[in-house]
């Protein structure tokens, strides 16, 4: 038992540049898709059990200590949208900073000399929660959190929506986190073969639009 | 668990002054400051004045994705190779001093594409009064505010004016008209700021950056020596 690891790398404010980006809710506000608290519960509950289950069983995977090339090219498959694959690397890269600097180790040494450029995140992330001694059930959380606290707080910000419903909102959504979770750890111990491949095609075609926009609030 | 590894890979330590071949880096200076106070103009005249001497680049922080960035591009002060933009997510201070992991993977291209640099200006998109850099970023920062925004923001104080390197004090030329008092900003200043410098400038008169060049000269040589 690792808790306090756990909540150090869950955290907000952990220092990898997540604050830039809104999870595709910049996109979903613009759409008309998000406008109040109901609607980023929509939001979150669709992106959870889509890209949040691929991108936890990835960390998953990682955190149990499988190639990280092999699931860098694992995640560029399941990653059909260029401005998210360059999102993800831009993040993984920022990510592979912030965790050498917090739990110093060669394996993160290594990541950083074999993808100077960066690889996807969550694979980072995973490597981030072994260095911290922690399981890939504690990765796959760490990704499923963020999969949805990231577009709960862009809309905060970009709704002036009432922060104390945003929470909520992801409080009602812990119980299904916690399954997502569970199944992304499960399929990684399978291997990476039996990884999941869901997607959400209309996070992939507005992620695009979004990357073309001359002015935005966030960069994905 | 490797938590007693010694570390000394590169680009793991944010405030390292050395490059990873052992040469000092380039000296990293901070401008932040209010709305509209002439921080994207100062790095304008800042890299006209010391161009020619000096390898620069700049690094801008904007609320909105690359306005200040376009700026110096639109008005050429550096070839579009030394300008790179941040994207903050509205929120230019968590991304100068809580977060600062984008601004220093900036830096770091900067000097891989167009290093060895001497001089990294790094602007934040103003925000507010409080906005500082962290010291993992920059190795001294400006802030800059001007007489256009009210002659009692020295008074008032807050983090950027009592504690950055430099205060710049700027629009002089605009305070006949706006009724601000010079002396008293001054006054002001240099009780909020003890023996820290203040310099006040006119952007609009020929080398009116000239006490913010000296003053970056200055620490350029502190900084090799
Ligand atoms: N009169 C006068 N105008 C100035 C001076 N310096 C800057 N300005 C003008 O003030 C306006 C704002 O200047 P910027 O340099 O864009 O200000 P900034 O601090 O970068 O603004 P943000 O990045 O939006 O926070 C521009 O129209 C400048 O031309 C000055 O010394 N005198
Ligand atoms: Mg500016």
């Amino acid at each position: 038992m690792r808790r306090s690891a756990l909540l150090v790398l869950a955290d907000g404010r952990f220092p990898a540049g997540g604050h830039a980006h809104s999870g595709g809710a910049e996109a979903a506000v613009k759409a008309g898709r998000i406008t109040d608290a109901a609607g980023l519960a929509a939001f979150c509950r669709g992106r959870l059990h889509t890209t949040g289950l691929t991108s936890a069983a990835l960390a998953a995977a990682a955190a149990l200590g499988h190639d990280p090339y092999e699931l860098d090219r694992a995640a560029d498959a399941r990653t059909p949208s260029l401005a998210l694959r360059s999102a993800a690397r831009k993040l993984g890269r920022q990510m592979t900073r912030a965790a050498r600097a917090t739990w110093p180790c060669a394996e993160l040494d290594a990541l950083a000399a074999a993808f100077p450029r960066g690889t996807h995140q969550p694979v980072v992330l995973g490597l981030a929660a072994r260095a911290a001694g922690l399981g890939p059930e504690d990765a796959a959380h760490c990704v499923v959190y963020e999969t949805v606290s990231g577009p709960a707080s862009a809309a905060v910000r970009l709704l002036s929506l009432d922060p104390f419903q945003a929470t909520a909102v992801l409080a009602r959504l812990a119980p299904e986190m916690d399954q997502v979770a569970e199944r992304a750890a499960a399929a990684a111990r399978q291997g990476i073969d039996h990884l999941p491949a869901a997607s959400a095609p209309l996070l992939d075609i507005a992620a695009e639009q979004h990357a073309a926009w001359p002015v935005r609030l966030f960069a994905s | 668990m490797h938590l007693d590894h010694s570390h000394d890979g590169p680009s793991a330590v944010s405030a390292d002054a050395h490059r990873p071949d052992g040469t000092r880096r380039a000296l990293r200076v901070g401008l932040g400051g209010p709305v509209g106070s002439g921080k994207t103009a100062t790095v304008a005249a800042l890299c006209r004045a010391l161009r020619d001497r000096l390898s620069i680049a700049v690094v801008t922080n904007d609320i909105y994705t690359r306005e200040d960035a376009e700026f110096l591009l639109r008005n050429a002060v550096l070839p579009p190779e030394r300008i790179q933009a941040v994207e903050t997510g509205a929120c230019p201070h968590t991304a100068i001093r809580d977060d600062i992991s984008a601004n220093l993977e900036a830096v770091e291209d900067l000097e891989d594409a167009v290093g060895p640099l001497d001089l990294i200006l790094v602007e934040s998109g103003g925000d507010n009064l409080t906005a500082t850099f962290s010291k993992g970023l920059v190795d001294a920062q400006i802030f800059v505010i001007d007489v256009a925004g009210g002659d009692d923001i020295p008074r008032k104080g807050g983090p950027g004016v009592t504690t950055a390197d430099l205060l710049v004090v700027n629009k002089t030329d605009l305070a006949p008209y706006v009724g601000s008092d010079l002396e008293r900003m001054a006054r002001d200043a240099k009780e909020q700021r003890g023996e820290l410098p203040v310099v006040f400038t006119s952007l609009t008169g020929q080398d009116g950056v000239a006490p913010v060049a000296d003053w970056i000269r200055a620490r350029l040589a502190d900084w090799a020596a």
